[in-house]
């Protein structure tokens, strides 16, 4: 009977502590969320100021730069897969995961090879405990991911695109990200990187038509140095909205786990309640059968 | 909102806002040499070299920003600096950007 007592009172101190984790990484994963919206807002002026500069020579000089034509036949794809590198998100990574595998599904059936780019240690052990193989990971920092990891990222996928494909080179470049909704919204997606559909849906505000711009040096060479700017430019956008995701679902996922550990800690109080209330009972049942036997004899 | 005869500047960099506001010239190095920019210039779209560039706002002190890299436009008195780091009053290293 005692024993069972104190089994329970070791449920509820493990628990509690449990919880009083959980409650620190909501509280953590709360304040970075703000931080990380303010990140992905604060990367929207060099965003959109790049997809106009793109717009505007793209839509004027008839070039045929290689970033933006369609290749004829599609052989292989390129997909960068973005996920967290820690766990305690809920099912963050899994869903990002879940979404790539359709995709690659997609590009198979299509008759394209897939070759995998990876952001996030979730990503890399996911494809490690399968034993596929991937062409590079990236990981350390995708819940706050800076700009140069961004950039060596599209260096990477780009010099992979101008490659030939006999050389293992890519024809088309997908990415998964999560994009970030609203607080309690974030859906995986699937943007198209390469080769470039120059959208200018952000800069729609503006009415007025681009103007007729001088260019220094060459159309060509602008363009030259436009385009893997606006790559790693997308790429950091969806590092950062994958970021404020992640951070969402961790606080998401640790305030369902505190609040399941509260029920816990008040189910095993109950519990262990009764198991001395039925301790007490039972003492006191035999203190009286005891003094009755006495009382017998 | 810039009047007439005035620059209506804005310097972004990659993951932050840097500086916006009136200006009566801005300077800056392209690959093909330096650049001044005064009101009323032609739309021009170029490339920007790793170096300083600087901008007399209309009021208060000329500002010197130090890039590594990137572009600006200018169109209608409007000009876009777009830099890839880019750093108030001096140059940018890689290690303090």
């Amino acid at each position: 009977m005692g024993a069972q007592i104190r089994v329970y009172r070791q449920k509820i101190a493990s628990t509690t502590s449990t919880r009083k984790i959980f409650k620190a990484m909501e509280l953590i994963a709360t304040s970075r969320i703000g931080k990380a919206r303010t990140r992905v807002a604060a990367a929207l002026p060099y965003a959109n100021a790049i997809t106009r500069a793109v717009s505007a020579v793209s839509s004027q000089s008839e070039i045929d730069h290689p970033l933006t034509t369609e290749r004829g036949e599609v052989r292989r794809a390129a997909v960068l897969v973005l996920t967290s590198d820690r766990g305690l998100a809920g099912s963050y990574s899994a869903s990002a995961l879940k979404q790539a595998e359709g995709l690659f599904e997609t590009l198979r059936s299509e008759g394209k090879d897939v070759k995998a780019y990876l952001i996030g240690r979730k990503a890399q052990s996911y494809f490690d405990f399968r034993g596929r193989g991937y062409e590079q990971v990236w990981t350390g920092n995708t819940d706050a991911p800076e700009f140069e990891t961004a950039r060596e990222v599209g260096a990477a996928l780009l010099s992979c695109f101008l490659e030939d494909y006999e050389d293992g080179g890519v024809e088309e470049i997908h990415v998964v990200y999560t994009k970030f909704r609203s607080m309690v919204v974030q859906e995986p997606s699937v943007m198209r990187l390469l080769p470039l559909e120059v959208v200018d849906e952000q800069v729609t505000h503006e009415g007025d038509l681009l103007p007729l711009y001088e260019y220094e040096p060459e159309p060509e060479q602008v363009l030259d140095a436009l385009l893997p700017r606006y790559i790693e430019s997308r790429i950091f956008a969806a590092m950062l909205q994958a970021a404020a995701s992640e951070l969402a679902a961790r606080q998401r996922a640790m305030k369902s786990a505190g609040d399941n550990a509260t029920e816990l800690i008040k189910k095993y109080t109950r519990l262990r309640n009764t198991a001395r209330q039925a301790e007490i009972t039972q003492e006191l049942s035999e203190i009286v059968a005891g003094a009755d036997a006495l009382n017998a004899s | 909102m810039a009047t007439h005869g005035e620059l209506e500047v804005e310097i972004v960099a990659a993951d932050h806002f840097v500086w916006s506001g009136a200006a009566r010239t801005v300077n800056a190095r392209t690959a093909n040499g330096q650049i001044g920019i005064l009101p009323g210039h032609a739309p021009i779209l170029a490339i920007l070299e790793a170096g300083e560039l600087s901008v007399e706002p209309v009021n208060g002190e000329r500002l010197v920003v130090g890039v590594d890299g990137g572009f600006f436009s200018v169109d209608s008195n409007r000009v876009v600096i777009v830099a890839d780091n880019a750093r108030v009053g001096g140059s940018v290293t890689p290690e303090s950007a």
